[in-house]
Parts: C-alpha cells; structure tokens; sequence
C-alpha cells in the first residue's frame, strides 16, 4: 500500500509559449507509515507534488499509482481518493465556512455518502485527535484564533480517515508556541495511528525535529531523497537552491573546522547538546 | 525628544456577541509607556494576541488611545488636526502585501501617498524613483505587482511609505506571509534604511532571528510590555520568553541548554560565530 | 478556464494607439459604436471596417489574439443572428417546417452579426491598448464636468481601479479555496442547477470572508497612507494632450465625415 510517483511531470499552460515545466521526471514512493518532510523554495514545484497525490492536478506526463492502481484511468474513484489521501491546504480560511466548528468538520465525511451517526462520530473523533477543545465545538469557526482555526482545518480533513495525510506549510503565521503545539499534536497523531504524513515546511529546525526521510525539490526535480542526516549533510548544494540546514549543523561544521572532534551529521538540539558535551569530556557532564 | 512617546497607554474595547450584544471589555493594550528615539531600531515581539499589532495601529492614528497618549514627534494623536502629518510622518507596513498595494503598476502605487498628499507631478516622480532605489526595486517600476513574489511585494509597501518622507516606519508583521528568501529581503531592505537614512523603525514581529539587529527589544504579553532590553539581554532569560509562548533561535537554546549542563558560555548568544567561539575557548584547542 | 478570457485585457507593447491620451481612446470608441448604428448599407460597412482595419494595423496588436478572446462571447453572437434570422417578418426566401427565412432576416442578421463584431473588437482594441489605470484617469477626467452636479466621479474612478486590480487576486483565490474544498470531497460539477447552487457555498463563503477583510485591510492601508478622497490630490501622471491626441481627434472627424458623406451619397442616389 503506497503512493508511487513513475516519472511523473507536469507542464503549466501547455501549448502555449508559455509553457513551463512544474514538475519534472519525478519518481518518488511513499509507503506506509513515514513521516516525510518536503522542503523547496516558492516555486520549486512542492505545491504541484503535493496536488498530484490526490489527484487535484493530473500530469501531464507519467503516472501516479495509489495501491497499485493508476489514479487517472477511467473508473478510478477521485472522491475515494481524495478521502484517502488527505491535503490540508496552508490557509484554513480558505476552507472554513459552516455556521459552528462541529458542523465545519462533518463536511467532509458528510460528502463520502456516510450515515448521520457516522459521521458525527468522525467528526467528533477528528476534533478529539486534534486536540481541540470541547467547549468551542459550537463557536463559529471564524471567531477563532490561527492556531485553533489551523486545528479546525486539520479536522476536517482528518475526518474523512485518511491514510495519508498531506500538509501544506501548517504552521505559516503562527507564534512559535502555536507552531509547536501543532506540530506535536501531528506528531502524537502519527505515533497514536501509524499515519503517513507529509509536511511541507520551510523550517529546516522544525523538519529535522520531526521527519524520518527529506525530499528536497528544486526547479521541479527531486534533489535530495533520503535521510534527515544525510541530507543536511549536503548544506552547501542545499544552501546554492536557497535552503539551508538548521543552525546546528553549521556550529558543528564550524567546530569540526577549528579541530574539535565532533561529529557533523547532527540535526537535531539534544544531539548537538549531547555531541559537544561528549566532545567537551567530563569536566562539566 | 523622542518621535515617539506612549505614556500610560490603554486601548479598550468591548466584546460583542454575535447578536451585538456587549459581553465584556477587553483590554488590548494596558499601561504601556514607549520612548523611541529618531534613528533608533526598536523590534516589538509578542505571541499572536499579546497586543502588538494593537499598539502599532495607535502610532498611525488609525487607532485612538482610551486613557493616556501618543506623541508622535511631539503632536498628540488623538487631536484631529494632525491626523494627516502623523500617518505622514509615521509610515505604516502591513502584514498582508496583496491587501496595501493599490497601484496596478509598481511605479504607480509607490505613487499613491505622495499623490494624496499634494506633492507636484515631478517631484513625485524624484521620490518614487529614490524610494524604488532604495529597496532594491527599481528594475521592476514597470511590472505589475501581481507579478512579484512575497518579499518583492513587501519591498514595494516599504518604498511606497518611505515615498512619503517619513521620520519613522512602523512594520506590522511584515514577514509573515513570506518564505524564508523573501524574510530576508525584507529584513535586509528594512536595516539598510534604518542604517543609511536613519529612518527609525519600529518593526513588529513574532520570528526571533530578525529582532537580534535591533538597538533594543520589547516582549508584550496580555498588552502590557513584560521585557525590555537590548536583543542579547531578552536573549538571554530564554525560560521567561518560552512562558511568554515565544522561543529563541536555535543556537541561543543550544548554548542555553549547555548552561544548564555547566559549561561556561556567556548569556545572550545571538549567532553560530558567538557560540562556535565560546565552546572554542573552553575547549583548550 | 477563467484565465481563458483574454477579451480586453491589456497587451504590451508600444504602439501609436497605445500612447494615445485614453480620453481620445474613450471618445473614439464611444463615436465609433454610434456610428456603428446610423447606418445600414453596405458602403458604410465598408468604411467602418476599414477604419477598423487600419486602428487594429496602427494598434500592432495581433489581430490572431483579439479573435482569440472573442470566442468568449460567440454564442452571444450566434444567438443574435439565429434570432434576426427567422423571427423578421417580409418576403419569404426559405421556409422549412415552422421556420422562415426572409430577405429582410438574412440582411438584418448579417448586418447585426457584422455591427456586433464590430462593435466587440473595436471596444477590446481600446482596453488591449490602455492600461486599466490609464482608462480610469482618462474616464475620470471626461466625467469631471459631472462633479458639479455631485456626482463623485473620483471615488467611481477609484473603486473601478480597485476593482480591477483585486480581479485576478480573487480569481487566484477562488480556485484555491474551490481545490481545499475539492480535497473534502466536495462536488462542484455533478447534480442539477440547485445541487449545484447549493454545491456554491462552501465557496462562496470563504470567498466572501477573505474579500471583506481584503477591503477591510486595503481602506485602512490606503488611510496610513494619507488617503483622504479626491480633494487636493495630485497626479503622478496628469493626462496632457499632446499633438499625436490632436492628429487623432482629427482622423476621428475625417472618419465621421466620410461617414456622413457616404449617408449623403446613397440618400442622393436612391
């Protein structure tokens, strides 16, 4: 069970002159049950990766396959699809629109032809996952702060019990205590039900928190595929695209230059924490 | 005399149900006394709420204070006579860029506040071209704004007030909407105005990495102004600011985190460079 | 889809007809669509198109991507003709079952088809060659008399600029909203006209939302600014008339005299 992307690419405005390519030969798999960060520059193609995994956008080359069959042959079911593969859009505001909270997350199992009970019952287990708190079930969505709203938004998505669940930058324009409390709550999520999950971020501190595998895109292409460590290692060909690595890496570079005998391939705090008091020995640990 | 003085600063207002009835009375901004000197690079950060945006609307005159007042150089706020030469003198930028941009064209839009206030047709042109020099947009005068990316967008907002010859420029959450690449364009436009016109800059944000050039940091919670320092002393009481649902850049954590653990580093460590040399020092290398 | 409609949008490039003053452009097109209607014969025709024919030349404007655009409203133009065509009573030339054709139908469709034609491609070649702000100055200006009698032609001006410019904001932002609703599993293609209506409003209503706040943030960016209405505004760029507007006006007088000669001619000789 997965999605496969085979050699999938995509032109915008197609037979025009301004044709441009989104996506390029792009052969990924996403299996069960990872947690993968994907990271790019606006307009690296990230966005039009993402809508091609429920089918929103349809390639104009190659072929995508959601467990084992082809997403765009005739008879494929797209409301089925979009119900499994799960994509919650950067601006939650750009979805909510129902008179109350509870009401707002219903829509979506509501639209899969489910009966009254099961789909309050969703709804109610969605709000739940989300950790969003009872007593505003019946508020407007509209009255709510970004965080909660972003957690609404979530829900409802969720509520639709997808096996993959596919995140556009969640955490733009939140506080640093309301990106985190999101970001855990996903990553609780994700140890409760053994979802996938596929974050699109632009934090090179929060990915390396988070994910255990990295796909970098650039000009459309799939630069890097692999590991946290593995890809940071590569902060210089990240840093020439417009990324960077988090800033742990670089103080690790940097005391690897001056002669310390640390290792490089760290991305997270507590292993960096851990790292440079090994390094420094006992005298302070 | 500072060009802009808030002493005992309140701004209230009431809560209204969804019928309109009053429900209560909030208090948005409570007691803030502020002193910014001219040239002066003041950054304002606060959790979503905290009464930031709050504040900055009444240095613009598009709010009013309930108790206490706003001089800005030197003419109170609230009497209507100035309400004209204040927002002159105290350039506004928003966080949203799509939302300010009026022109259609980027020349035209820079265009629009010295047009409104009288300026003669050839010397709107002198100041528009200045103003598009000074962000680093003047190859794009002719484009259409709809054309640019997050972090040009902003620079055009920027020049469009630095047109109007203010004395101070207050930035509402500039970056917020904005990649990574486009943050910095922003931040890098809005230092280089403060360093080579010495326009003073009252930037409101909530990312930690672009207050650490300010001359002095505030930190606002429940509207009142909780810390105050340069960016190195709010930097450096990383346990208050995470109580206040903020964070600190990732090196600060790391270097705090050592602390913790007795190494001996300095407070308030702002980059990798500080931190590098530090453990260096100690290291005996 | 939307982004199909190129009728009157502006194309870029440097032209005669693009430098024109848009007061002249205004004039111009406005004369031209009357004329369009005073006439009914052939030789009129003839002179419309080919002062048209000349415009579009000058105007360096593709004539391939004017017709593009047109195709928006072909049906508009099919319906006209179909219904000119057998609903005008006269002298029957074909009658199959119920429907006539008359002589008078044939030459009144034709003529309509042709007017419309016209009419469409000569009103876009004005908005293909001014920019939208442009076109605003320009009508702010040929209204200002209208001030007098309290009509605020400043502020219509204003909200038609504002207009324009949040057009393709919005559009971009309903087909964002319309693709996070899709991923819910909504349906905005399938059932009859009043499932689909109702399909709308998880559309609609973030679409509303986001347009209120839009013009609740861009009235107060436009007061930080120190917009204060019309009065005691200046222009970056003042509509002047130059000596081109005067050649202009005077090719536009030429134009409607020959026209007028034309009406002359064929009232003498019938």
């Amino acid at each position: 069970m997965a999605i496969i992307l085979d050699h999938v690419s995509h032109i915008y405005e197609k037979d025009t002159q301004m044709a441009a390519f989104a996506l390029k030969d792009v052969c990924l798999t996403i299996p069960d049950g990872q947690f993968i960060g994907l990271i790019g520059h606006t307009g690296s193609g990230k966005s039009t990766l993402v809508q091609h995994l429920n089918g929103l956008l349809a390639p104009t080359g190659g072929h995508i396959y959601f467990n084992g069959r082809d997403i765009h042959d005739d008879g494929f079911d797209k409301k089925e699809l979009r119900s499994k593969v799960g994509l919650v859009f950067q601006y939650p505001e750009h979805q909510l629109f129902e008179v109350d909270v509870f009401t707002d997350v219903c829509f979506g199992p509501k639209n899969l032809g489910l009966s009254q009970k099961e789909i309050q019952l969703r709804a109610f287990d969605a709000l739940r996952q989300v950790g969003f708190p009872e007593e505003y079930f019946y508020q407007s969505p509209f009255d709510l702060s970004g965080g909660q709203k972003r957690r609404v938004a979530i829900a409802g998505v969720l509520a639709m019990k997808p096996e993959v669940l596919v995140l556009d930058e969640p955490t733009a324009g939140l506080d640093p205590k309301g990106r985190d409390e999101i970001l855990d709550r996903i990553a609780a999520l994700k140890a409760e039900t053994g979802i996938t999950v596929v974050l699109v971020s632009h934090s090179m501190e929060d990915i390396a928190r988070y994910v255990d595998r990295i796909i970098v895109m650039n000009r459309g292409s799939v630069l890097f595929d692999d590991v946290p460590k593995e890809v940071f290692g590569h902060y210089r060909e990240l840093e020439a695209v417009g990324l960077a690595a988090p800033q742990v890496t670089y103080i690790m570079q940097a005391l690897r230059e001056k002669g310390m005998s640390v290792r490089t391939d760290v991305t997270t705090l507590e292993e960096a924490e851990r790292e440079i008091m090994r390094s420094l020995g006992g005298e302070w640990g | 005399m500072g060009i802009i003085q808030a002493s005992k600063l309140v701004f209230e207002y009431i809560r209204r149900d969804e019928e309109g009835n009053a429900e209560g009375v909030t208090r948005a901004v409570d007691h803030v006394d502020l002193d910014v000197r001219q040239g002066e690079f003041v950054a304002i950060l606060g959790h979503n709420g905290s009464g930031k945006s709050t504040l900055a609307k009444h240095i613009n005159a598009i709010l009013y204070p309930t108790e206490g007042t706003v001089l800005v150089d030197g003419k109170d706020t609230k009497d209507e006579a100035y309400v004209w030469e204040i927002r002159q003198k105290a350039g506004m930028v928003f966080q949203n860029p799509d939302n300010q941009i009026i022109g259609q064209v980027v020349e035209e839009d820079v265009g629009f506040g010295p047009e409104n206030m009288g300026v003669p047709t050839k010397e709107i042109w002198e100041r528009v071209e200045e103003s598009l020099r000074a962000v680093g947009m003047y190859e794009f005068r002719k484009h259409s704004p709809n054309k640019l990316s997050g972090g040009q967008k902003q620079r055009v907002s920027i020049a469009g007030v630095i047109a109007m010859h203010p004395k101070c420029i207050i930035l509402d959450e500039p970056t917020a909407m904005l990649d990574p690449n486009g943050r910095k364009e922003v931040i890098r436009a809005v230092r280089a105005l403060n360093q080579v016109e010495n326009v003073t800059i009252l930037l409101i944000t909530h990312y930690m990495e672009e207050v650490i050039y300010a001359d002095r940091v505030l930190v606002m919670d429940q509207g009142r102004v909780e810390m105050q320092g340069t960016p190195r002393e709010v930097f450096s009481r990383v346990e208050r600011l995470k109580q206040l649902r903020l964070d600190v850049p990732q090196v600060t954590m790391l270097a705090h985190e050592l602390k913790k653990k007795g190494v001996p580093l300095p407070d308030g460590i702002l980059t990798t460079q500080e931190l590098t040399e530090a453990i260096l020092r100690i290291s005996d290398i | 889809m939307l982004r199909d409609i190129t009728l009157g949008q502006y194309y870029q490039t440097d032209s005669v007809i693009h430098r024109l003053d848009p007061r002249v452009k205004l004039v111009g097109t406005i004369l031209y669509i009357i004329s369009l209607f005073t006439f009914g014969h052939f030789t009129g025709f003839a002179v419309a198109a080919l002062f048209l024919a000349i415009m579009i030349r000058l105007s360096r404007v593709p004539f391939r991507y004017m017709v593009k655009g047109m195709k928006a409203i072909l049906f508009l133009l099919l319906l006209t003709v179909v219904f000119n065509l057998f609903l005008t009573p006269g002298e029957v030339l074909v009658q199959v079952w119920k429907l006539t054709i008359t002589k008078e139908g044939l030459r009144l469709s034709v003529f309509m088809a042709v007017r419309l034609s016209f009419l469409i491609i000569g009103s876009s070649l004005m908005t293909l060659t001014t920019t939208p702000n442009n076109l605003t100055d320009g009508m702010e200006k040929l209204m200002s008399p209208l001030k007098k009698v309290r009509v605020p032609v400043h502020e219509i001006a204003m909200m038609m600029s504002i207009a324009l410019r949040f057009i393709p904001i919005l559009m971009e932002e309903t087909d964002k909203i319309m693709k996070a609703q899709i991923a819910r599993g909504a349906d905005f293609e399938s059932g009859n006209l009043i499932r689909k209506a109702k399909a709308m409003v998880p559309l609609l209503v973030p679409l509303f939302i986001s347009a209120f706040r839009r013009a609740n943030d861009l009235a107060m960016a436009m007061e930080a600014r120190c917009y204060q209405g019309g009065e005691g505004r200046t222009k970056m760029k003042p509509l002047k008339y130059k000596r081109r507007d005067a050649v202009a006006y005077s090719v536009l007088a030429l134009y409607v005299a020959a026209l007028a000669a034309v009406r002359i001619a064929e009232g003498l000789l019938l």
